[in-house]
This record gives C-alpha cells, sequence and structure tokens, in this order.
C-alpha cells in the first residue's frame, strides 16, 4: 500500500518534471540555447495564476492566464533578448538569461510584493480520493499525472504529425537549410520558444496551487528539469518524458526506502540522516550512471 | 597663512565629526530584502523602523544603514566587512538566517563591534562561541522546539511522527524538540533543504502510528508542506515551532494551517501595553499585521535605545552593561538575558484561528516558563 502510494507520487513528481523539461529540451535541441530563464517562466506562470484567479474567483480562469501570459512572457522575451544570443557561444547564453533570472525576479517582487501569494485549490478539484485497493490519494495530485499525460500526448502529436512538427524536427537537423527552403526561422523560434514558456507557466501554476507562490521558486525546479534533459538526451520529447519519470521516481522511492535500509544495519537516527543524505543525491547517481553508459543521454542523437 | 587657516578648518571639522558621533549610534542592518526570503527581512526591517519612529527624538540618536544579504553569506561578509570599515558603524543587526550569522557575527564582533540578533541564534554562539559584544534578543534557535516538545508532552501526545530538512539548524530542532518531549518518537526523518514536494514523507506519515506530526520547515517549505497535509486527508494533528505558522507566511499556506497549535515566545495577542502599541501602530503604518520577525526587531531597536539613554557607545563597558539589564518594555512582556546574553523568558502554545477573513494565531497556553537554553552553561564569560 505504502508503496503503491509512493509510485504514484513518484509518476505525479515525474509528470510535473516531465512539463519543465519539455520546454527546456525543445529550445535546446531546436535553437541550441541554454535558457537559465525557464524557470523564471515557470514562477511568471504561477504568478498570473495566482493573480488573475485572485481578481475573478475562478482557479480555471488562472490556468488558462498561466499559458498565456508565459507564452506571451516568453513570445516577447524571444524577440527582445533570446534572438541576439543564437550566434554567441553557451557562455554567453548562460550569463544573458541568468541576469534574465534576477531582472523577473526583481521585477515580480516589484509587483507582486515580497510574501507569498495566496493560490487555493477548488473544491472540485481538492481531497482525497479513495482508489481501488483502498488507497487514499489527493485528488489533485492525479489530475497533475492527467495533464502530464495529455501534454504528452499532445506535443508526440504536434511533432509528429504537424505542419509547425515538421519545421521543428527540420530546424533541429539544419537550420541553415530550411531558412534557405523559404521557412521563417525567426518566426518558428518564437512559436517553440513560446511554447516551452507556456509549458512551463502551466506547470508553475499546477505546482504553485499545491505548494507555494514566491519569488524564486523556479530556480530549484530548474536544476532538476536539467537533469531530466542530460538523463534523457537533449532535444528529444521522448527523452524528457523518460527521464522526468526515472527522476521522479528514483527521487521518491529513494527517499522512502533507503532510510529503512539503512535501519537494519544503523541505529535510526543516523541511518535517517545517512539515508535522507543519500537520497537527495540519487538523481545525480543516476544522471552520471546514465551519462557513463550512454553519454548522449538515453533519446539523444547528439554527443 | 593659508596654512594655518586651513589647520584651523581641519581641526574645526574634526571637532564636530567627534560631537556628532558622541550623540548618536550608527547601526548597520544586513537583512534579506530579495528572493525567496525576502518576507523575513521586510518585516525585520520594518518593525525596527517602526520602534525608532516610536521613540520620537530619542529614534533620532540612531543612524541606520540598510543592505540586503540575498541571503547569501558570501554578500553578508563583504556588507559586514563595508559596514565596519568604511561606514563606521558602532552595532550591527538584522540577520535572519543562522548560516549567515555565523559568517558575520565571529568576525564581527571580533573587531570590536556590537552585535545584536533581531533572529538568528545558532547554538555555536550560546555555548562555548559566546562573546561579550553579542545578544540574542530573539531567542536561542532550540528554544520553540524545545516549546513544542515540552507541549506535546503536557497535551499527553503518546506517539509523535517528527521531520525537519537535514542541515544543522533542522538537525538541532529535532534534538530540541526531543531534549523535553517524554513520549515516543515513531520515526524521524530528514528532508533535502528547499524541498518542496513532501508526498513522499506524508505517505510514510500516513503509514505510521503517530497521533502527531511535529516539524520544522522555514519558509516556503512550510507553506508546501502544510498545503500538501491537508490535502493528502491525513487526519492527524501537527504541531511545529512558528515559523511556519508566522504572520507574513499565514495567508500563503491559508486554511490549511487552521487549528494548527505552534510554540513561539510571542503573539499579537499578548496582554501588555507595549504589544497592544507595537501591534496597533504597525497596523496603522504598514497595513498589515505583524509577524514574529516584526515583533523581535522591535524588540531590538528599543533594546538598542535603551542602551543609548544609559552609556556611550564609545564606552565599550558600559554599553554593554547597559544591553545586559535589557531595560526596555518588551513585547513579550517579561524579558531578561541569561549568562550567555541569549533570552530567559516565557513560551506559549498558539493555535491558528481566523479572525474575519484573516489567518492569525491566538494563545491558548503556557508552554514554558522562565526558560533559557541548554547551551549557557558552556558560556564562559
Amino acid at each position: 500500500m505504502l508503496l503503491a502510494e509512493q509510485a504514484l507520487n513518484g509518476l505525479q513528481y515525474g509528470m510535473m518534471l516531465f512539463l519543465m523539461a519539455a520546454g527546456l529540451t525543445l529550445v535546446f535541441g531546436v535553437m541550441g540555447l541554454i535558457n537559465l530563464a525557464h524557470g523564471s517562466l515557470y514562477m511568471f506562470g504561477a504568478f498570473a495564476c495566482a493573480a488573475v484567479a485572485a481578481a475573478t474567483g475562478s482557479f480555471w480562469l488562472g490556468l488558462a492566464a498561466s499559458l498565456v501570459a508565459a507564452a506571451a512572457a516568453g513570445a516577447l522575451v524571444e524577440m527582445v533578448v533570446i534572438r541576439r544570443l543564437y550566434a554567441r557561444d553557451h557562455l554567453d547564453q548562460v550569463l544573458a538569461t541568468f541576469a534574465l533570472i534576477l531582472v523577473f525576479s526583481e521585477g515580480t517582487r516589484w509587483l507582486f510584493g515580497s510574501f507569498p501569494l495566496y493560490l487555493t485549490l477548488p473544491p472540485t478539484l481538492s481531497g482525497a480520493v479513495v482508489l481501488p485497493g483502498g488507497l487514499h490519494y489527493p485528488l489533485f495530485r492525479l489530475v497533475i499525472i492527467g495533464f502530464g499525460a495529455a501534454v504528452a500526448v499532445g506535443l508526440w502529436w504536434l511533432i509528429t504529425r504537424t505542419r509547425l512538427g515538421i519545421r521543428i524536427r527540420a530546424g533541429e537537423a539544419d537550420r541553415e537549410m530550411i531558412g534557405a527552403l523559404g521557412v521563417d526561422i525567426a518566426r518558428l523560434y518564437t512559436i517553440v520558444f513560446a511554447l516551452g514558456a507556456a509549458l512551463a507557466g502551466f506547470a508553475g501554476a499546477l505546482v504553485g496551487s499545491m505548494q507555494s507562490v514566491q519569488v524564486g521558486m523556479g530556480e530549484p525546479v530548474l536544476i532538476l528539469a536539467f537533469v531530466v534533459v542530460v538523463i534523457g538526451g537533449i532535444g528529444s520529447i521522448k527523452g524528457a518524458l523518460v527521464g522526468a519519470l526515472l527522476v521522479g521516481m528514483t527521487d521518491t522511492l529513494g527517499k522512502a526506502l533507503l532510510p529503512g535500509l539503512f535501519a537494519r544495519v544503523l541505529d535510526t537516527s543516523s541511518a535517517n540522516t545517512i539515508g535522507a543524505s543519500l537520497a537527495s543525491m540519487l538523481i545525480y547517481i543516476l544522471m552520471a550512471v546514465v551519462l557513463i553508459l550512454r553519454p548522449q543521454g538515453l533519446f539523444g542523437a547528439r554527443a | 597663512m593659508k596654512l594655518k587657516r586651513l589647520l584651523i578648518c581641519g581641526t574645526a571639522a574634526l571637532a564636530l565629526a567627534g560631537a556628532a558621533q558622541a550623540e548618536g549610534v550608527k547601526v548597520g542592518m544586513i537583512t534579506t530584502l530579495s528572493g525567496g526570503g525576502a518576507g523575513l527581512g521586510v518585516d525585520t526591517r520594518d518593525g525596527f523602523l517602526l520602534a525608532l519612529k516610536n521613540a520620537g527624538d530619542a529614534g533620532k540618536s540612531v543612524e541606520l544603514v540598510i543592505e540586503d544579504d540575498q541571503q547569501k553569506p558570501d554578500v553578508a561578509v563583504q556588507i559586514a566587512d563595508k559596514m565596519i570599515q568604511s561606514e563606521q558603524v558602532d552595532v550591527l543587526t538584522g540577520i535572519v538566517w543562522s548560516n549567515l550569522a555565523m559568517a558575520v557575527v565571529p568576525a564581527a564582533v571580533g573587531q570590536g563591534k556590537f552585535y545584536l540578533s533581531t533572529n538568528a541564534a545558532p547554538s555555536q554562539l550560546a555555548g562555548a562561541g559566546c562573546n561579550p559584544k553579542y545578544f540574542s534578543v530573539s531567542y536561542q534557535n532550540d528554544n520553540l522546539h524545545e516549546a513544542a516538545g515540552a507541549y506535546a508532552t503536557d497535551a499527553g501526545i503518546g506517539k509523535v511522527f517528527i521531520m525537519a530538512p537535514n542541515y544543522p539548524a533542522g538537525q538541532d530542532s529535532l534534538a530540541g524538540f526531543k531534549r523535553y518531549y517524554k513520549g515516543e518518537v515513531v520515526n524521524e526523518i530528514y528532508t533535502q533543504v528547499g524541498q518542496t514536494d513532501y508526498a513522499g514523507e506524508i505517505a510514510q506519515i500516513r503509514n505510521s502510528d503517530a497521533d502527531a506530526v511535529f516539524f520544522f520547515l522555514p519558509g516556503g517549505m512550510g507553506i508546501a508542506f502544510m498545503k500538501q497535509y491537508a490535502e493528502s486527508g491525513v487526519g492527524k494533528q501537527v504541531i511545529g515551532p512558528a515559523f511556519s505558522f508566522s504572520q507574513d507566511i499565514l495567508p500563503a499556506v491559508g486554511d490549511a494551517a487552521l487549528g494548527v497549535k505552534n510554540t513561539a515566545q510571542w503573539s499579537k495577542d499578548l496582554d501588555n501595553a507595549a504589544n497592544a502599541a507595537f501591534v496597533e501602530t504597525f497596523q496603522a503604518e504598514y497595513g498589515r499585521l505583524p509577524s514574529l520577525y516584526a515583533a523581535q526587531a522591535y524588540d531590538t531597536a528599543n533594546l538598542l535605545l535603551s542602551a543609548i539613554a544609559k552609556a556611550d557607545v564609545q564606552d565599550a563597558d558600559a554599553f554593554r552593561a547597559a544591553l545586559a539589564e535589557a531595560d526596555f518594555p518588551s513585547v513579550r512582556g517579561k524579558f531578561s538575558f541569561g549568562p550567555n546574553q541569549h533570552p530567559i523568558q516565557d513560551y506559549y502554545v498558539r493555535e491558528v484561528v481566523k479572525e474575519g477573513d484573516v489567518l492569525t494565531n491566538k494563545i491558548i497556553a503556557p508552554a514554558m516558563a522562565d526558560h533559557g537554553d541548554a547551551y549557557a552553561e558552556q558560556c564562559k564569560m
């Protein structure tokens, strides 16, 4: 029973990471851009959701607003800042997008103040449900799993079955060539960036309503999202999904099981301390192992 | 001739400068005004400023320099160096976080500056590392957890599940709780610092046979845990130190916090004149209810003003003696310093309630009276 609940937790955590990592890997894979400000877009989505939900009283409108606002912010940032960085090397991109984090953080504080915002779930989504087998599980976590799966299917459809998807894949393979074939690369990049931003903003709104909406909430998630991208392979949506689920499961099950394993040979107090320390390292160990076996990541095309 | 005039002007200027310095005290406040933890620093700053304002003319004897440490130890150290060397402050204050305090305080008191802590009070500075120029006006870090342990024992809670982040303050917290808890600890969990998803821990709580949960999760971690705990439908009672139920974050936790018991040395409904004036003027000035951090900073400023009224800060021994008397109207009512210059004070159990639309705390019982800390004996001063 405990294990089943922890597996669901791992699945939900993985889906949330997938929403973050999908945008990151799209932007990285297609445009070759390292975007450290992806976490800021996640925060932006959460704040947009909280502000609109507070103003209108509707969580659903807030959720829609998080998508729209993050996409708009993403498109704007791409046109104003990111566009100048494609030709630069990764170090310049890191520097510029790190500056964006600071601008976003202090801008958000200027708008909303230093105290965390209030974002609450509507009654239809809150509380726990009883699953077959008698397991009580929070409804909203099931909803996140559902949203994550829907986004995964939607992205797969977009990339493999639509004209935009063809262009994205082509842009990934050879950006000069599709430019020569008459595709408006600048607009394609803006769309891809806005799409990635919208996914991050959506994740921010979902997680914000379960955790807290505050300045700086995006940075810890960003690091994990990079781990997911590296494990899954740069540019691969499938890799992002598999990597995110792997990381989510490893982290959750590690935290749940390791202290108990250590307790068999050590006393409880030090077993808990050592178990917790090792559990927090587990995903990085996973990443190291994957990189040793497959330097390009699980589904990466290039090394 | 020219040289003579220059000399006269120079001496006059020096004399003036000397006079100005003797009149007032220059205070450097290092606190967190940006990043995720900024709410705590903003309340610290506002509480301190309010005390100076409420003191009228006496408040003008304090010249205050405020800088943002961004919650980063290296930045805090840089600011402290600048404040001590080029701004020549007499007193430092304001640090919220223990790791920043550990980076700044030993060096600052080593250079002869006073440090008055508005919040952070790590055990290292209370025991063997105590210093005549270091005063904690808030508490010793373990105190609120000790009070929670004492309350859980008094309330007859037989089995408890305890949890804190895996870093020194988290380990101190659980040690503090266990120091005064007489029942059985069924499980002890260390979480990651900065963790925001507690699904795994909640599953373990659900599957344990504990009667109650004690947790120390400062800042956004506590908000996240409480919201997810309420969603999970696990109905076990929750006990915590006041940090996760302080006025600055209660609105973000929302109704999930209702009914939670938490421990603190201050509450806005404490019945004394100084507190009534503080709560009323804070609301009038800033349009929100004060938090624990604001109350501690308000007391720190008033302690400083009481010492300024009695002694010159340049006379370090006299100034220290004046501080140690703690002769100021504390918003906590009774307040005095122990031998290691940490507070001896009462601790209370508060419950999160709703007053109209506003979530806030109400005192429901005493937890510990005239309580000092476990490290005072190790302090050789």
